[in-house]
């Protein structure tokens, strides 16, 4: 029987999910207001809302200041690359997981899980020394091998539980089919599991292009993404709000707007396998 | 060519051993049916042939050649699966055409095999439709048509008809039956459908907890079944098996005597008891016999409808010569 829904019910969760969601987005929403003031009117007391003179200077300083275009560059290249190089290394990771399991397969996930739970600052001595021999700081593809490494055991889980839901009885008439380990993979598992792998993708694109601890301890010029292009507005000779929100807004701009375009896809997949 | 041969096979899972040594050989175009309950090792026996399984000691050959070894894409065997396991993403004709992807075929003779495969499968107006789009029984003709279009030595086929309906059931049996004689290839068929096994098969292999029972065409199991265990499972309604006394007359621990030679008589039979349900289906009518004093019930096969009601007394009279007489170890005495 369906559950009998008052309309005071409807009304008090709408606006209990509105207000939590406006909570959320309200430090965004600061960012990007803040972002169009002068520095003045960015540490008024009390604040501005509405009513101050809309500017694009701030914008105008930065981009004057700073390569915009070099930073998103990199950002793009480390989040992507980051992303599709993992993703090669978890889907025959999470194919032997999930088809071919060992008595050890559930501990070795536990295991992956852990290494997320170790504080990155734990391991920055010893990477920065790996770093430091392999002449590999401050270039693209050392933050890239780095990203990918922290981010895989995210990918192999998810890659992991979407596959478990493809019955393995496919999987096997390909095998009778005369397909090999690779054709099995290329032809019957990937193409079937292709919501699960892109919404991974997506997860993992976000989640380095966000990721700030190593970007900003591996890199100094070069190789610098976005998030350092905004930590160098919070500099030493004094706090420049306006400026900071105006480089955070550029920063953030183009993995919302993704975020944005690919939000079915990615509730989609984050509930896979919730409800079968 | 498709002869399979056994040789001293045995599975264990862990500690578990799920197939005892066993020897059994499949000749080249014969229809072989796998019998037996739900847990009877049937299945893994499949997938051991198949090489899905990997087997624990023993050898495989198939066509004289050590299959052993030799993964499932090289052992030239297809195999039609209960779930049928079509491709989803695939349409009807890519899903027929990928065994002969996967061996490189050139596209002209993909199509002419995939269109003449469609065409024996009254496929064709289904092509280019995804599996999602079919009725169970044309996902089943697909599966089929997936495994003929590559021309293997033996078909293997996991339980094929047991997600169908009644009606269909019957009707694919036929078309598996006729495609066989058409075909003349080796098919290995596992069902735990007694009425499956009896209709299809050249030669039935009655399995029970991995050890092969009796191996024998189906009229060979219905009239002399080796042991009690194959004259419960084959034939519908089940056998009665009766103890005590009444086998002793016959010199025998267990005496067996199938429904449908048991006659009923107005008075006077050699044995004695109340109707109890009766199941009317026209053309026979099955009567279950309580009070009789032999077992707990009885099942008696009267041809057509018989006016017999519930409390009845009815008189029975079994036909002496089909009487099957077994020792204390359940062995046939002949």
């Amino acid at each position: 029987m369906a559950r009998n829904v008052t309309t005071q019910r409807k009304i008090i969760t709408t606006s209990a999910a509105w207000t939590i969601g406006l909570i959320i987005f309200f430090p965004i929403y600061w960012t990007i207001l803040t972002s169009f003031k002068t520095e003045a009117q960015a540490i008024n007391d009390p604040p501005l809302f509405f009513a101050f003179n809309w500017t694009l200077e701030n914008y105008a300083i930065v981009q004057e200041r700073s390569d915009y275009m070099k930073f998103l560059w990199n950002s793009v290249v480390v989040a992507g690359g980051s992303t599709i190089l993992g993703t090669l290394i978890a889907i025959p990771a999470a194919w032997s997981m999930a088809f071919v399991p060992s008595v050890r397969t559930k501990d070795i996930l536990l295991w992956m899980l852990s290494t997320k739970m170790l504080p990155a600052v734990g391991v920055l001595y010893p990477i920065s020394l790996v770093f430091v021999q392999f002449n590999l700081l401050d270039t693209r593809g050392g933050l890239v091998v780095v990203l990918m490494l922290i981010n895989l055991p995210i990918i192999v889980w998810m890659l992991y539980s979407y596959f478990k839901e493809i019955p393995s009885e496919i999987l096997e008439a390909a095998r009778m089919d005369g397909a090999t380990l690779k054709e099995e993979i290329l032809y019957v598992l990937t193409p079937m599991a292709i919501p699960g792998i892109a919404s991974t993708l997506l997860l993992n694109f976000i989640l380095a292009w966000n990721e700030a601890f190593w970007t900003l301890n591996l890199t100094a010029a070069n190789a610098a993404p976005l998030t350092a292009f905004i930590a160098s507005y919070s500099s030493p000779e004094g706090l420049f709000f306006a400026k900071l929100s105006a480089a955070s807004t550029m920063a953030i701009a183009p993995i919302l707007i993704l975020g944005w375009f690919s939000q079915k896809q990615l509730v989609r997949g984050l509930t896979f396998g919730a409800v079968k | 060519m498709g002869q399979i041969e056994l040789k001293q096979v045995t599975k264990s899972f862990g500690d578990t051993q799920v197939i005892p040594p066993l020897d059994l050989i499949i000749k080249d175009g014969e229809f072989t049916v796998f019998v037996g309950p739900s847990g009877c090792g049937k299945s893994t026996l499949l997938r051991l042939i198949a090489g899905l399984e990997d087997i624990t000691t023993g050898h495989i050959e198939i066509d004289g050649k050590d299959a052993t070894d030799v993964v499932p894409a090289k052992r030239g065997l297809a195999m039609v699966f209960q779930s049928y396991a079509l491709y989803p993403h695939m349409s009807v004709r890519k899903n027929i055409a990928f065994p002969l992807r996967m061996a490189k075929l050139d596209k002209a003779e993909i199509t002419k095999r995939v269109e003449g495969a469609a065409s024996v499968l009254n496929l064709t107006d289904y092509l280019d439709r995804r599996p999602g789009q079919l009725s169970g029984g044309q996902r089943q003709r697909v599966a089929i048509g997936r495994a003929i279009v590559r021309e293997p030595a033996a078909f293997l086929f996991d339980e094929p008809l047991s997600n169908l309906d009644a009606a269909l059931r019957v009707g694919m049996r036929l078309e598996i039956s006729e495609l066989h004689k058409r075909l003349e290839t080796t098919m290995v068929y596992v069902t735990h459908d007694q009425v499956e096994a009896m209709t299809m098969a050249d030669k039935i292999v009655v399995l029970n907890a991995g050890v092969i029972e009796q191996v024998g065409t189906p009229l060979e199991l219905y009239r002399s079944p080796r042991n009690t265990f194959v004259a419960g499972f084959i034939g519908s309604p089940k056998m009665n098996l009766i103890t005590g006394p009444e086998a002793e007359k016959h010199n025998a621990h267990t005496i067996g005597v199938r429904p449908e030679h048991i006659d009923v008589v107005e008075s006077g039979g050699q044995w004695q008891g109340t109707v109890g349900l009766a199941e009317h289906l026209g053309s026979d009518t099955f009567f279950h016999i309580h009070n009789t004093g032999l077992a707990d019930m009885l099942t008696v096969r009267a041809i057509g409808d018989v006016s017999l009601r519930h409390g009845d007394a009815i008189h029975l009279n079994p036909r002496v010569d089909e009487i099957h007489r077994f020792d204390a170890q359940g062995l046939r005495i002949s």
